[in-house]
C-alpha cells in the first residue's frame, strides 16, 4: 500500500491533525446533544478563535522571540485568548441566530437557515474587518523542533503542543460533564429537555453554557490550527466540514465519540493522502462521511450525549 | 400593552429607569439600538490585519454612529408605537401587506396580472442600457432560474441543498462537453440545444447519486452532506485540469442556434436573444412548476413537509419523492448551467463557489420558500438591488461586503419573517402552525426512526 513506507510519520500527523479535529467536534456534538441541530457557524467560533489568537501573540512577541518560559506563557496566553474569542461568539451566536427561533418554536429548516446566515455573515465581516489575506502566526518557539521519536517517525514541539494541550482540554471537559452541576444539566437537557425543565433545570441556560464550551474549545483549536497553516477569514469552512465529519463518525452526540471520530479521521485522512495528490485531501474526508452515513449513520461509539457520556 | 412607551416610570427615578431598562421595552430599546451598531460595523470603512481595529473605531467612534444610534431609537420607536396602536395599526398593515396578494388571489385577475407582467418582461428591456440589458440576463434571468429549481428543494419539499451550485456546474460542463469544447472530446458534436435533455439528465442523475443515500437520513446530513458536495464539485473541477480546464477554464463553447429548414438563426453574444431565450425557460419553468404544485406528486411534498409520519402512514414514499424534489430541483440548476456556459461561452471551475450557493438559497428564503411568485420576484429584487448599490454606493456600500448583508438577511428573515416576503399561502401558514407544535413545516426529522431512517 502507498502509505505504508512511511506509516509512523503519517500516523503522527494525523493524530496531530485528529486532534484538532476532535475538539472542534466536540462544539458540534455538545450543540447536538442539547439541540439536536448542526450548528453550521460552529467554523467561524474556530476562526474567530484563530484571528483572536493572531492579535494577542503579535502584541505579545515583539522584535525578539520569547524563549523558556517566556514561550509558554506566550502559547498559553494565545489558547486563551483564542478560547475566550471562541466562547464569546458562541455566546452570541446561541443569542442572536438561536434563542429567539427557539422561543418561537420555530422548525429546524429555520434553525439552519438561521446558522448558515450567521455563518456567512462572521466571516465575512471578519474578512471586511481584519483583511482578507492570510497571514502567519509570530512562532511562539520554533515549531518543528524534533522532540522524540516514535518508530524512526519524527515528533515535533508543534505536535506535541497539541497533543497536550487537547488531552488536557479533554479530560476537563469529561470531568465537567461528569462531575459538575452544569455538566449534569448539558446531560439531563440532552436525554429529555422537557423534562429537565419540569425537574427545575434552567434549559436556557445550560443550552448558553453549552454553546460557550463548545465555543471555548473550537476558539482553542483555532488558535492551534492557525500557529502552524495560517489565519485567513475562510478558514473556518474546511476544518469544520472535516470536524463535523468527526462528529458523524464517532456517533454524533457522543463526546466521547467525537475525540475518537477526530482521531481516526484525522489519520485515515492522512493515510490516504499518501496515496492520491495532496489536493484531493478534502475529498478523503468527504467520501468518509458519506460512507458513514451510508452504512452507520450512528457512528463508531453510537448517538446521544446523555446516555454515551 | 399599555407600557410600550418610555413614560411609564418617568417619575420613579433612576431605580425605576433601571427597573424599567431591564424590563421588556428597555430589552428591546437596547437591542435596536445593538443591531444598528452592528448596521454602523457592516457599512463602515473596512480594517485590515495591521490594523484591526480601525474598521471598528471608523465606524462607532465616528460622528456617523449617532445617525445609527437615532436610527435604532426611531425604529423602536415606531415599533413600539405599532404594538401600542395594536390591533388597528396591524390590521391597515396587513391590508397593505395583502394588496398583490389580493390582486391575484382571484383567477380571473390572477391570469391578468400576470399576463401584465410577461408584457412588461417582454417589452420593458427594450428600453434598457447595455449594461442593465447584461445583469438582466446573467445576474437576473439565470438566478431567477436557480431560485425557482432551489424553490422545489426547499419550498416544496422542506429540505435543505447547499451545494445547489454543483449541479449548475454539472449542467455547465455537460454543455461545453458535448459541444466539444473541453479537453476531452465527445463521440460526436452537438448543438447546444441538443445538450439540454444530457445536461438536465447529467445534473438529475448527479442529484440521485447524492440524494439516495443521504436522503434516508435527517435533514441535517442532507444539508451538510450537499455543502461537501459542492465544494468536493469544485475542487474536482479544479483538480481534472485534463478534463474540465481547471480553474483556467475553458472558452469557446457554442452559442444556442436553430437550423430548420432555411431557417437559420445562432444566438451571439449580445443580450437581448439570450435574454428573450431565458424568459422562455423561465416561462416554462413557472408553469411546470405551476402544475407540479397541485398535481399528486406536489401534495405528497406538502404532506411530507407537513407532518412526515402521517404521509408515510398514508402511503407516501418519503424516499421516493424527496429524490424526486432533489432531482428535479438539480436539474433545473443544470439548464442554468447550460445556459450560462453557452451565453458566456466559458465554463471555469472558479466560478462554482458555495457562496453561490448560498446567494440562491438567500433568494428564495426571500421571496417566501414555496411561493413561486416569491422566488421569482425575491430573485430579480436581490438580484437587481447589489448592482443598483454598485452603481450608487449607499452607506459606503462595497461589493465584496455583498455576503455580510447576505447573511445577516438570513438570519433577519428567519427572527421575524421566516415565510418571506411574497409568502405562499399555505407555507405560511404551515410555519405558524409549526410554531405552535403541530406538524414540523420541514422534512427534516428522517424517514420513521428520527435517529437512523430505514
Amino acid at each position: 500500500m502507498c502509505f505504508t513506507h512511511n506509516f509512523w510519520n503519517l500516523t503522527v500527523q494525523g493524530l496531530s491533525d485528529g486532534f484538532l479535529y476532535a475538539l472542534i467536534a466536540l462544539g458540534y456534538t455538545l450543540v447536538y446533544g442539547v439541540l439536536q441541530l448542526i450548528n453550521f457557524a460552529h467554523s467561524e467560533v474556530f476562526m474567530s478563535g484563530g484571528f483572536a489568537g493572531y492579535f494577542v501573540l503579535n502584541t505579545l512577541i515583539g522584535p525578539r522571540p520569547p524563549h523558556g518560559a517566556g514561550s509558554v506563557g506566550t502559547v498559553v496566553a494565545g489558547i486563551a485568548a483564542g478560547a475566550a474569542a471562541g466562547g464569546a461568539v458562541a455566546f452570541l451566536l446561541e443569542r442572536v441566530a438561536y434563542r429567539p427561533l427557539r422561543r418561537r418554536n420555530a422548525p429546524r429548516l429555520a434553525f439552519l437557515i438561521s446558522a448558515i446566515g450567521a455563518s456567512f455573515f462572521l466571516y465575512n465581516l471578519a474578512g471586511k474587518e481584519f483583511g482578507r489575506n492570510s497571514v502567519s502566526i509570530p512562532e511562539p518557539f520554533n515549531l518543528s523542533t524534533r522532540v522524540f521519536s516514535l518508530f524512526g517517525a519524527e515528533v515535533q514541539t508543534y505536535e506535541v503542543l497539541i497533543a497536550v494541550s487537547a488531552v488536557v482540554m479533554l479530560v476537563l471537559l469529561d470531568r465537567l460533564v461528569a462531575t459538575t452541576r452544569l455538566g449534569r444539566g448539558i446531560r439531563a437537557v440532552a436525554q429529555d429537555a422537557d423534562t429537565a425543565a419540569l425537574m427545575g433545570v434552567d434549559i436556557d441556560r445550560v443550552i448558553s453554557n453549552t454553546f460557550v464550551i463548545g465555543g471555548l474549545l473550537g476558539g482553542a483549536a483555532g488558535f492551534l490550527f492557525g500557529l502552524s497553516s495560517g489565519v485567513v477569514y475562510t478558514m473556518g469552512f474546511t476544518p469544520g466540514l472535516k470536524a463535523f465529519t468527526a462528529a458523524v463518525l464517532g456517533g454524533i452526540g457522543n463526546i466521547r465519540g467525537a475525540v475518537v471520530g477526530g482521531l481516526v479521521l484525522g489519520v485515515v485522512e492522512n493515510w490516504g493522502v499518501s496515496c492520491v495528490q495532496s489536493s484531493w485531501r478534502d475529498v478523503i474526508a468527504f467520501g468518509i462521511l458519506v460512507l458513514v452515513l451510508m452504512f452507520r449513520p450512528t457512528g463508531i461509539l453510537g448517538e446521544r450525549l446523555g446516555r454515551s457520556a | 400593552m399599555s407600557a410600550a412607551t418610555v413614560p411609564a416610570s418617568a417619575g420613579r427615578g433612576p431605580a425605576g429607569w433601571w427597573a424599567w431598562a431591564r424590563g421588556v421595552e428597555g430589552r428591546r430599546l437596547v437591542a435596536w439600538i445593538l443591531s444598528l451598531l452592528v448596521l454602523a460595523v457592516m457599512t463602515g470603512p473596512s480594517g485590515n490585519n495591521g490594523s484591526p481595529t480601525t474598521g471598528f473605531t471608523g465606524s462607532l467612534l465616528h460622528p456617523r454612529v449617532l445617525v445609527f444610534v437615532a436610527l435604532g431609537v426611531a425604529g423602536w420607536a415606531l415599533s413600539a408605537l405599532r404594538r401600542s396602536q395594536g390591533e388597528r395599526l396591524r390590521r391597515l398593515n396587513r391590508s397593505i401587506l395583502a394588496l398583490p396578494q389580493r390582486a391575484v388571489a382571484d383567477r380571473r385577475n390572477r391570469l391578468l396580472v400576470y399576463l401584465v407582467v410577461l408584457g412588461v418582461a417582454i417589452a420593458y428591456p427594450l428600453t434598457l442600457s447595455g449594461f442593465w440589458q447584461q445583469v438582466l440576463v446573467d445576474q437576473i434571468g439565470i438566478f431567477v432560474l436557480l431560485a425557482m429549481g432551489l424553490n422545489v428543494v426547499v419550498g416544496y419539499a422542506g429540505l435543505l441543498d447547499l451545494g445547489y451550485i454543483a449541479f449548475y456546474a454539472i449542467g455547465a460542463y455537460s454543455g461545453a462537453y458535448w459541444t466539444g469544447s473541453l479537453p476531452v472530446h465527445p463521440p460526436f458534436h452537438l448543438n447546444p440545444f441538443w445538450v439540454i435533455p444530457l445536461a438536465i439528465a447529467a445534473a438529475m442523475l448527479a442529484g440521485l447519486v447524492l440524494g439516495a443515500p443521504t436522503l434516508r437520513l435527517r435533514g441535517d446530513y442532507l444539508a451538510i452532506v450537499t455543502l461537501g458536495f459542492g465544494e468536493i464539485i469544485q475542487i474536482a473541477a479544479t483538480n481534472l485540469q485534463s478534463v474540465t480546464g481547471g480553474a483556467e477554464g475553458v472558452s469557446g463553447i457554442p452559442h444556442f442556434s436553430v437550423h430548420v429548414g432555411g431557417l437559420h438563426y445562432a444566438w451571439k453574444l449580445s443580450n437581448l436573444p439570450y435574454y428573450y431565450l431565458l424568459l422562455a425557460f423561465v416561462v416554462i419553468a413557472l408553469i411546470a412548476f405551476h402544475f407540479l404544485a397541485d398535481s399528486r406528486v406536489g401534495r405528497a411534498f406538502t404532506a411530507i413537509r407537513e407532518d412526515e409520519v402521517a404521509a408515510e402512514a398514508v402511503g407516501i414514499n418519503l424516499l421516493k419523492y424527496k429524490v424526486m424534489a432533489f432531482a428535479i430541483g438539480a436539474s433545473t440548476s443544470g439548464v442554468a448551467g447550460l445556459l450560462s456556459a453557452s451565453k458566456i461561452s466559458f465554463v471555469s471551475s472558479e466560478y462554482f463557489t458555495v457562496q453561490l450557493s448560498i446567494l440562491v438559497l438567500v433568494l428564495v428564503i426571500f421571496g417566501g420558500m414555496g411561493s413561486l411568485p416569491g422566488a421569482v420576484a425575491g430573485a430579480a429584487f436581490l438580484q437587481w438591488v447589489p448592482q443598483i448599490l454598485r452603481q450608487h454606493p449607499l452607506f459606503g456600500y462595497q461589493p465584496q461586503d455583498l455576503y455580510i448583508y447576505l447573511g445577516a438577511l438570513l438570519v433577519v428573515m428567519m427572527i421575524f419573517r421566516p415565510e418571506g416576503m411574497l409568502p405562499s399561502r399555505r407555507r405560511r401558514r404551515e410555519l405558524a402552525l409549526a410554531e405552535r407544535g403541530i406538524g414540523t413545516a420541514d422534512a427534516m426529522s428522517g424517514s420513521s426512526d428520527p435517529a437512523v431512517g430505514p
